[in-house]
């Protein structure tokens, strides 16, 4: 077993656990609790990737989020994972790990030939080059080289999930200011959750080895939980990320699952108020050739070794400007592991810290800085400069310490702002937004006594907040007492020949932020536009500091002139599967079936989704293609009896004294001279006079109207209609109710119809003389309440039925038996489409679009000679209404029978074949009349009324075919057939 | 997402409303008598302000009654909602 | 000014870089110009390029209340393309379409134009009938554009499932469509601008515009007072506050527009695929990031934050159209303020106010015009007549009824 690197005692791993996992092949060992990046240090390895422009070996850098480098591809084929940071995953059995970049090898990479002619690749080098000939030859090539991960290849054989949640506080972090939080707040009686990314709570308390009550601090941990998981009103999230924050309180979380059905889980939390209790994130150093594998954060080499029980080298330099990074030192020191020296950039630094060093033999160089670091693909030294005196390190790790970052990037969601804190060179809040409170380092403690002070402290403050009291609890004593102090150095750069980087993702070094600064790209978001700096997968999370602090020292502007650039959700990367979850396939739009369905499908009905409603588009006998059915249906209906199941139509009932004053002023149509008992086709336009739907209007009552919408139109129409009566009209009294969805509607189409009707057991008088065209009735048919409207879409003799919902399957099934002995033909979609556009009668959506006035299909008459005003009315003597050559409805015909005709061709200009050409118009519906033998068609046309007769030519997607303008009917245009 | 206060459902997710544009967007009594100009400023011209707006709003997966609110478009604080029925403040 | 080309960052790598010159020059107000145009996104430093370097109009500035190209033109999602439906439209956005096809070249630098083809997927027979009659409507102005069936389709785009919700039936693409890098977009007319002798101030914010009985005098701001002969408002979603100032009212809503990018992953998309019945549009940009976007969010909005609804909806069709996306991660989330007018149709040329021009109502819709929009309205403003392919595009069509509603052929957004 060559765990070279683990320490014979301590951490968090389970030492009688051992896992195998692999990494580019080669077989390793870790434990269980290990993280990936922990398993693969503890080989020894750390060099497991190749960075994103010049293809540099780059190691891990540090543990948590904040990785810039280690970025690997984990599992294989539909599982695969890319990008994922390796020191966030769990160890698990059977790991398998690939690095991302590195062709051939992740050891021999052809393209760090980019690294050694590094000169040329600038930042925005880009912009400069590549357009001769032009960007495309040279396009697939960057594209191929860039990206970091691969893609898996087929469909996510994961599931995620989604969930809400409320509480009066939402506490981001279970460090010991969260978790210090949780128990004042949770006492309070506060509804709370408490949230943590790792995978268990403790925060920094995971790694520190500070002592309360003289107890290893987990104790501490372990017995703060134990009360939290028994008070019902505080919910505990561990592996779960606060994601973002959004307005008025609002969070989504991720949540990992841990043996769980799901991957992945999204919590939206709907919360009173915030709190961050988020840490702090340690920042890097720059030094030439800061990029080397074997250089890691100083706090992650802590984290390692205290948690994770790993060295990350036999011989190990610390670098630094603050006091945090000493304690490495004496905890290196404790597992027996060589530090070497401390080198401090400071000229003064505390007596505290020296004496802390001397009393472990460590050699400190105070005023020291790094002139540059050596090794290929792991560090072997550095070459050191303190005051005048040049010297050398031999070393395989060096540990860095640039100072820490408050993670605030979820108060900057919220809009809080941000203030520089030039003693701790860090960014700190200025101004909370509204229901947001900041505790702990995020709020810049730098000491644990400090960080469990503040939490309740502020923690009471936000008990009062929210109305309730808050108790005392019990502080544990902080051992061995801490006396770092806050303060950072500011992290001065040097001038050096060698690349110093800024930002590793990215690739991004000091001299392109000087050449930013050169080229004037200095506004902090051109900065980072034209570098790059910050926008890579880690978002700049080690580097942000040391990027401003750049920017400032070349332009000489102060950060607190410079602002900062905007943090944008999310703070870590978010699966977009958790973000669908619940929304795709089935979920991504509710299917709506027919209350009928069953029968249908006995039919062998084929379905279409229209508008969501799945419905039948044509019944297929066994021999049938869909031509042959369709037009089988329609001659069904022209010659005997047709049924069509029409119940996604809208139905909405308008009652009251007001009733036909408000379908007056709804509809272009008169409505107050509508006689009980009759229908009336209607017309609604919006205001801008545009035909926005149609239907029946049918007087039920002197007060009760029955108004019918296109299936597609219902709830949009409805929604208008309440609009319209609520806000522009309150004084009507009108109660407006949709009864869609409680009345089934069935056609009875076809000469035979009516003979049909009178066969079913009904009281209702179906005779011509009694129910003449365009009137409605009501009654009883097969034992069911039925409204009747005659009325007819198909251009027969017909007959809408509607019965209550529940009944549909049994009714739909009566009348197939009634009419089995006259061959009643059930009919779908294509074939009504068909009858219509038989009769010309116009279908809005599809002839009429988004500037068709009622004139250009044929109403305008109408439209004009009604005198009282309606929704509308007014845009229809605007000019553009009344101008010549509007587009109007025609029929057409091919000149040559067979000629197929489609939905879609271009009407050309006078005899012309050619494009391109000013369009006149074109093909609005197409369909093929078996009752004519040839296809007929529906189209919009340039002043089509005047050019009735003429002969024109339609282009149709690389060809052309003339065609005769036609009045918009095809059949029986004196309507014998449906007012029999 | 926003969280929008109904005043009959109380507060409730962005999901459940639909925006209806600004409030106090006055339709001309006798429109026959309007100018093709007053008209577009009935139809199209608006206020658009950045800051706060009176707004109208429906709660179309609720109550389904229009109400107006007073909200602010740059950082989407609200304050009063008041019934359609009511004159807007 | 410095030619970029490959010789000259050879040159440079010699020189560690140092003989960069500045991109553009960093002005300083002067008391007075010809011209003031009030905005520095794609629109307002096109127009200025195009009157300085076509039209030599005159002494002109280009004020910025931040950094230039920081509202829309930072935040959009890059796609140029001119397959819209009403021939006044198709005109218009092909004129950009050519225009960004030789941009690169005509301004030295290199503006990443990628031509990969924008598709529109059809979900129904409904959306093939309504795709072939815009299809159509592009060959009668002699644009390209294939109709794809399924197959075709799926030879297009093999990665893409055919079999989602709303299943596919075909589509279709113009393929001279693609998308171009924002920034460069920016930078590139910015520099070329300064190079012309235009004035580009930023941090400069307007507070007021000061008038005499008939037009516009000056231009006052945080920076001092500008007299102007002229002003131009390209301000994009803040256009009726600057219309306010000139006592002016406009068609317009302002709402946000978002969108998202994944981490970088290897080439795996290679067109721009759009679906308006599923609202999403998809791409891959040069550095491997998956680009999401969708429509607006329908309220009113100057917030620049989209609201997680749509976040979710964008994703979830994502993951529809290609469900082996799934497992990738959300790294950025933004959002700009658009302008959009009741046909959501841009608004451009002359207001009430004489000398007061306005450039507007590019909604959701704006990055693809940039070359035509600052050429037409650079043409209108120094001939002082409206450049012919602004004329459907005019603030009187709102009296007359002309709307032009490219609605259902914006679909959505991008």
């Amino acid at each position: 077993m060559s765990q070279k690197f683990r320490l014979d005692s301590g951490g968090l791993i389970n030492r009688q656990q051992s896992l195998n996992f692999s990494f580019n092949g080669q077989k390793l060992q870790g434990y269980v609790g290990d993280s990936l990046a922990a398993a693969l240090l503890a080989n020894g390895i750390h060099h497991v990737a190749r960075s994103f422009k010049y293809h540099r070996p780059r190691g891990i850098y540090s543990a948590g989020e904040e990785e810039p480098n280690a970025l690997l591809e984990i599992g294989q084929g539909s599982w695969r994972v890319p990008n994922s940071r390796a020191t966030l995953v769990p160890l698990q059995e059977g790991l398998v790990a690939r690095s991302q970049l590195g062709w051939p090898s992740l050891g021999f990479d052809l393209a760090r030939c980019f690294d050694f002619s590094h000169r040329l690749w600038p930042a925005g080098f880009y912009n400069k080059t590549f357009k001769w000939p032009n960007w495309h030859l040279w396009e697939g090539m960057v594209r191929n080289l860039a990206g970091l991960g691969r893609a898996p290849e087929e469909a996510d054989p994961d599931h995620y999930e989604k969930t809400n949640a409320f509480c009066d506080l939402l506490i981001c972090g279970g460090g010991p200011a969260g978790l210090t939080a949780a128990l004042v707040a949770g006492r309070s009686g506060l509804r709370v959750i408490l949230a943590d990314q790792d995978e268990q709570f403790g925060g920094s308390l995971l790694w520190d080895t500070a002592m309360l009550d003289e107890k290893p601090a987990l104790h501490w941990v372990a017995s703060v939980l134990a009360q939290l998981e028994a008070m019902p009103n505080v919910m505990l999230l561990p592996r779960t990320t606060v994601t973002a924050s959004y307005d008025h309180q609002i969070a989504t979380l991720l949540q990992r699952g841990h043996n769980n059905a799901w991957r992945e889980c999204l919590w939206t939390v709907r919360c009173r108020s915030t709190l961050l209790a988020t840490g702090a994130i340690e920042q890097s150093l720059v030094f030439p050739l800061n990029d080397r594998p074997g250089i890691l954060l100083a706090g992650a080499v802590r984290h390692y070794a205290n948690r994770y029980a790993v060295a990350v080298g036999q011989r190990v330099v610390i670098a630094t400007n603050n006091d945090s990074a000493y304690q490495t030192a004496i905890d290196l020191f404790n597992h027996g592991v060589n530090v070497i020296a401390v080198i401090d950039q400071r000229k003064d630094v505390p007596a505290a810290m020296l004496q802390n060093m001397q009393d472990i033999a460590v050699r400190v160089c105070p005023n020291a800085q790094i002139l540059s670091s050596r090794g290929g693909k792991r560090l072997r030294g550095l070459a050191l400069q303190q005051g005048q005196k040049k010297f050398k390190l031999n070393c395989d790790a060096l540990a860095v310490s640039g100072g820490w970052a408050a993670r605030l990037h979820l108060l900057c969601h919220a809009r809080g702002s941000l203030r520089f804190d030039t003693q701790r060179q860090a960014f700190l809040p200025e101004r909370l937004a509204e229901g947001f409170f900041v505790t702990g380092s995020a709020a810049g403690d730098s000491t644990l006594v400090e960080v469990l002070a503040r939490a309740e402290t502020v923690s009471n403050g936000l008990c009062s907040e929210l109305g309730k009291k808050a108790l005392q609890v019990y502080q544990p004593k902080v051992s061995p007492s801490n006396l770092e102090s806050p303060a950072v150095a500011v992290n001065t750069l040097q001038f050096s020949r060698q690349r110093q980087w800024l930002d590793l993702a990215h690739d991004a070094t000091l001299g392109d932020a000087e050449l930013a600064e050169r080229e004037g790209y200095t506004a902090v978001e051109h900065f980072k536009r034209f570098t790059t700096i910050g926008m890579s997968v880690d978002q700049g999370k080690t580097g942000n500091i040391n990027a401003f602090l750049a920017l400032s020292a070349i332009t000489g502007k102060a950060i607190s002139e410079i602002g900062t650039t905007t943090f944008r959700p999310p703070y870590t990367p978010v699966t977009l599967g958790a973000l669908a979850a619940g929304h795709t396939g089935e979920g991504y739009a509710p299917r709506r079936t027919l209350a009928a369905e069953n029968t249908h499908k006995s039919l062998q009905a084929c379905f279409e989704d229209y508008g969501g409603w799945q419905r039948p588009d044509y019944y297929p006998s066994d021999r049938e293609d869909a031509h042959q059915a369709i037009n089988r249906e329609v001659l069904a209906v022209r010659t005997s009896v047709g049924v069509y199941d029409n119940s996604p139509l809208g139905k909405i009932e308008i009652h009251g004294l007001d009733a036909a004053e408000f379908l007056h002023r709804i509809y272009m149509n008169r409505v107050h001279g509508l006689a009980v008992g009759q229908c009336r086709y209607g017309l609604m336009l919006n205001e801008g006079g545009v035909i926005i739907d149609d239907g029946i209007v049918t007087r039920l009552a002197a007060e009760h109207f029955l108004i019918n919408t296109t299936s597609g139109g219902a709830s949009r129409i409805l929604g208008r209609l309440e609009e319209w009566s609520q806000t522009e009209w309150p004084e009507l009294q009108v109660l407006i109710d949709d009864v869609s969805a409680q009345w089934s509607n069935f056609t009875l189409a076809g000469p035979r119809s009516r003979e049909l009707l009178q066969q079913l057991d009904s009281d209702i008088d179906f005779s011509a003389a009694a129910l003449a065209h365009m009137q409605a009735t009501h009654g009883m048919i097969e034992g069911l309440e039925a409204r009747v409207n005659r009325i007819s879409f198909s251009g027969e003799l017909s007959f809408e039925l509607n019965i209550p919902s529940s009944y549909a399957n049994g009714f739909l099934q009566r009348l197939l038996e009634s009419g089995a002995a006259m061959g009643i033909t059930p009919y779908g979609i294509e074939a009504l489409m068909t009858l219509r556009l038989e009769k010309g009668f116009m279908h809005v959506g599809s002839d009429t679009d988004g500037e068709t006035i009622p004139d250009d299909v044929g109403w305008g008459k109408a439209a004009m000679n009604k005198a009282a005003d309606y929704i509308g009315k007014r845009s229809l003597t605007r000019p553009a209404s009344l101008e010549s050559n509007r587009r109007q409805l025609v029929g057409l015909l091919a000149v040559h029978q067979d000629q197929v005709l489609r939905s879609g061709g271009h009407f050309l200009p006078g005899s012309s074949q050619r494009t391109p050409a000013e369009t006149q118009g074109w093909i609005t519906s197409a369909a093929f009349s078996p009752n004519l033998g040839r296809h007929i068609a529906l189209g919009m046309l340039r002043d089509g009324r005047k050019r009735l007769g003429q002969i024109m030519q339609v282009y149709d997607a690389g060809n052309h075919y003339p065609v005769k303008i036609v009045p918009p009917c095809f059949l029986d245009p004196e309507n014998q057939r449906l007012e029999s | 997402m926003l969280r929008i206060p109904c005043p009959w459902c109380g507060l409730r997710d962005l999901t459940e409303f639909r925006f209806g544009g600004e409030a106090g967007v006055l339709r001309p009594l006798q429109p026959d008598q309007s100018s093709d100009e007053q008209w577009a400023d009935y139809l199209y011209y608006r206020n658009n302000l950045n800051g706060p707006q009176l707004e109208r709003w429906v709660h179309a997966y609720g109550c389904r009654q229009w109400f107006a609110l007073r909200r602010d478009t740059h950082s989407h604080a609200w304050s009063d909602a008041v019934p359609a029925s009511e004159k807007y403040p | 000014m410095k030619r970029y080309s490959a010789f000259s960052l050879a040159a440079n790598a010699l020189l560690g870089h140092r003989q960069w010159p500045a991109a553009w020059r960093k002005a300083s107000p002067r008391e007075s110009y010809d011209i003031v145009i009030i905005g520095a996104g794609g629109h307002g430093l096109a127009t200025a390029y195009y009157l300085a370097s076509k039209y030599k109009a005159g002494r002109i500035a280009v004020v910025d209340k931040g950094y230039l190209g920081g509202g829309n033109s930072g935040r959009n999602t890059q796609v140029c393309r001119s397959n819209y439906f009403y021939p006044q439209s198709v005109a218009f956005y092909e004129h950009s379409l050519k225009l960004y096809e030789q941009l690169g070249h005509k301004l030295n630098f290199n503006i990443m134009f990628s031509q990969r083809g924008v598709l529109e997927l059809s979900h129904s027979l409904e959306e093939m009938e309504m795709n072939r009659r815009w299809a159509n409507a592009m060959h009668m102005h002699g644009i390209d554009s294939e109709i794809l069936d399924r197959g075709q389709l799926q030879q297009e785009v093999p990665n893409l499932n055919l079999q989602c919700r709303f299943p596919i039936r075909g589509g279709f693409i113009q393929r001279r469509g693609g998308i171009s890098r924002h920034d460069a977009v920016v930078w590139a007319y910015a520099r070329a601008a300064s190079k012309h002798g235009v004035d580009i101030i930023e941090s400069c914010e307007v507070n007021g515009l000061e008038r005499s009985a008939e037009s516009i005098t000056a231009v006052n701001t945080s920076r001092g007072r500008i007299a102007a002969g002229t002003v131009v408002s390209c301000v994009a979603g803040h256009s009726s506050q600057l219309a306010a100032m000139a006592g002016l009212r406009l068609p317009v809503q302002s709402m946000a527009l978002q969108a998202m990018v994944t981490e970088p992953v290897k080439p795996v998309i290679n067109t721009v695929v759009a679906s308006a019945a599923i609202h999403v549009y998809v791409s891959q940009s040069d550095r491997g990031e998956i680009v999401i976007g969708g429509g607006a969010d329908a309220f009113s909005s100057f917030a620049q934050r989209g609201s997680l609804t749509t976040t979710v909806e964008n994703a979830a069709a994502t993951v529809e159209l290609f469900p082996f996306l799934s497992r990738l991660r959300v790294l950025r989330q933004w959002a700009g303020i658009c302008d959009i007018a009741p046909d959501a149709s841009p608004i451009v040329g002359r207001t009430a106010v004489p000398n007061f021009y306005i450039s507007t109502g590019w909604g959701t819709g704006g990055f693809k015009a940039i070359p035509a929009g600052g050429d037409t309205l650079a043409y209108s403003i120094a001939k002082s007549e409206l450049h012919p392919l602004l004329q459907p595009y005019s603030l009187q069509r709102f009296n007359t009824g002309h709307l032009v509603d490219e609605a259902a052929a914006a679909g959505v957004a991008h």
